[in-house]
């Protein structure tokens, strides 16, 4: 049996003009950044019970910010935009300065993700590529420009612990990438195929074994990492890793699913929809690794008045997840059983 | 845009008449929903890009192949290109997009797609306008937006 949950709206944040894209939660969780197509950032923190913006960051772009993502020391903030660039802003006695620019795409970037020793980021473009950068004290320099995707690249984000990262594109695949220690290149492990169209995104579990992709096609899928010699009995040519689709979710959403979140604390995912939906699907107790349930336990209808562009759970508050949409709002929201 | 024509010699079709206002129209009280007309008359008289003509002209748009659904708030557009090679298919299917942007409350739905078995690369063009992200880019680019207000401003 399916018992439904609540999510209940706790504050509507407005400021942006125009679509919200993203909104990212700092590492502590007590503060967020959200961005959009007004080319500014903005930073939201707890005044008493409510959330107040604190700060705007403006004139880093001079195109649509994409996206933002807060580095593990919660010091920096990455903004890859539509103007090609990606922007790492620095906290210093409690104001951002813009002090870095990587550039390098030909088009516009659509991704941005710091990995979780804080020492690489990955951008990803409608140039088709993922480019990696090592960070070393203020000094960001490109180690790899991977060419495996055949369309633009929609996202990137890393492996929850590993130097693994997974891009989503519109090609319909999602890749998965790590570094030859032979020749110190990246390189494409991994091809997860099964959607029809564009993978808008996709989140990592908390163990790093298995991801889930959301998609155009109205699915979201859920695929398992199977390593050599695995107990399944799943072949690995090239004694890498191989992730394969174990669970389609299908039905539950009527349009584009623009992002997916997968709690590391609750294992609950959260969906954004183009249905302006917010859902959230929970798996199943004793469900089947090779084949595992995962059950729709909450669905907010018209949780925004436009589509829903972004959803992010908090990383230590458990049931508390931030929204961005198209109706230029960011909403907080608390799930509970 | 090229020199050369892709399709010299397109064929022509009657424009339609004027809506009749009717009394239902002017009273206030009655709640008006949205229905193909309107948004035909919205999207019809938007220029090709490469003709004097209008897409009304061009039988590209049709009142026929337009659905509206108040309760889903969605509005559907198919779109049937003139050749089935024709390059301006996007820009075409672009411009009806912008246009009902602009026109319609933000909480409609907007689809806007090639006429089934109409064009050669159907399915792509189709992606790359249902792609929201895609269509902000462009919306971005001055010289794309440029062009794209061309056609729908009303000669």
């Amino acid at each position: 049996m399916v018992t439904m949950s609540t999510l209940e709206l706790k504050q509507c944040l407005t400021g942006h003009r125009g679509r919200v894209w993203n909104v990212c939660w700092h590492p502590k969780g007590n503060v967020l950044a959200s961005c959009g197509e007004d080319k500014t950032i903005r930073i939201w923190g707890m005044e008493g019970q409510k959330w107040t913006m604190k700060m705007i960051l403006a004139e880093g772009h001079t195109r649509t910010i994409r996206e933002i993502s807060w580095s593990p020391c919660g010091k920096f903030i990455a903004s890859a935009s539509f103007d090609a660039t990606t922007a790492i802003w620095e906290q210093k006695s409690g104001q951002f300065e813009c002090n870095v620019t990587l550039e390098g795409h030909e088009n516009e970037v659509k991704s941005v993700s710091w990995s979780n020793s804080g020492q690489l980021i990955a951008t990803c473009s409608r140039d088709k590529s993922v480019w990696i950068w090592e960070c070393d004290n203020h000094e960001y320099e490109c180690a790899s420009v991977i060419n495996a995707h055949s369309q633009d690249v929609k996202k990137v984000r890393w492996h929850p612990h590993e130097d693994i990262v997974a891009s989503a594109s519109y090609d319909n695949t999602a890749k998965l990438f790590k570094e030859d220690p032979a020749d110190n290149d990246w390189f494409c492990f991994a091809t997860l195929s099964s959607h029809t169209s564009t993978v808008w995104s996709l989140s990592f579990d908390s163990t790093g074994t298995r991801l889930v992709t959301a998609s155009d096609d109205q699915t979201i899928k859920i695929w398992q990492e199977y390593k050599p010699d695995n107990s399944a009995g799943i072949p690995t040519p090239d004694n890498n890793p191989v992730w394969k689709c174990v669970c389609t979710l299908s039905g539950y959403h009527t349009r584009t699913v623009y992002d997916v979140d997968w709690c590391k604390k609750t294992g609950l995912i959260v969906t954004a929809c183009g249905d302006d939906t917010i859902r959230i699907f929970r798996e199943e107790s004793d469900s089947d690794i090779n084949q595992p349930t995962f059950n729709l336990i909450c669905s907010h209808d018209t949780a925004h008045t436009q589509d829903v562009n972004s959803v992010q759970w908090n990383p230590v508050v458990a049931g508390q997840l931030a929204s961005a949409g198209d109706d230029g709002k960011i909403q907080i929201w608390f799930h509970s059983d | 845009m090229s020199e050369v024509l892709e399709n010299i010699n397109p064929k022509l079709y009657e424009k339609l008449d004027d809506r009749l206002i009717t009394i239902d129209d002017e009273n206030e009280d009655v709640v008006d929903e949205f229905d193909s007309r309107e948004i035909f008359d919205l999207i019809r008289n938007i220029n090709d890009p490469e003709h004097p003509l209008t897409l009304e002209e061009l039988h590209v748009v049709e009142q026929s192949l337009i659905k509206v659904d108040n309760k889903k708030n969605t509005v559907m557009v198919n779109f049937t290109p003139t050749i089935p090679h024709c390059s301006m298919a996007t820009i075409i299917g672009l411009s009806i997009r912008v246009q009902l942007l602009r026109a319609l409350p933000s909480r409609f739905k907007v689809n806007v797609e090639v006429s089934p078995g109409t064009h050669n690369a159907e399915s792509a063009v189709n992606k790359q306008l249902a792609d929201k992200e895609r269509v902000a880019a462009a919306l971005e680019n001055s010289h794309l937006i440029q062009v794209i207000n061309q056609c729908i401003t009303e000669k």
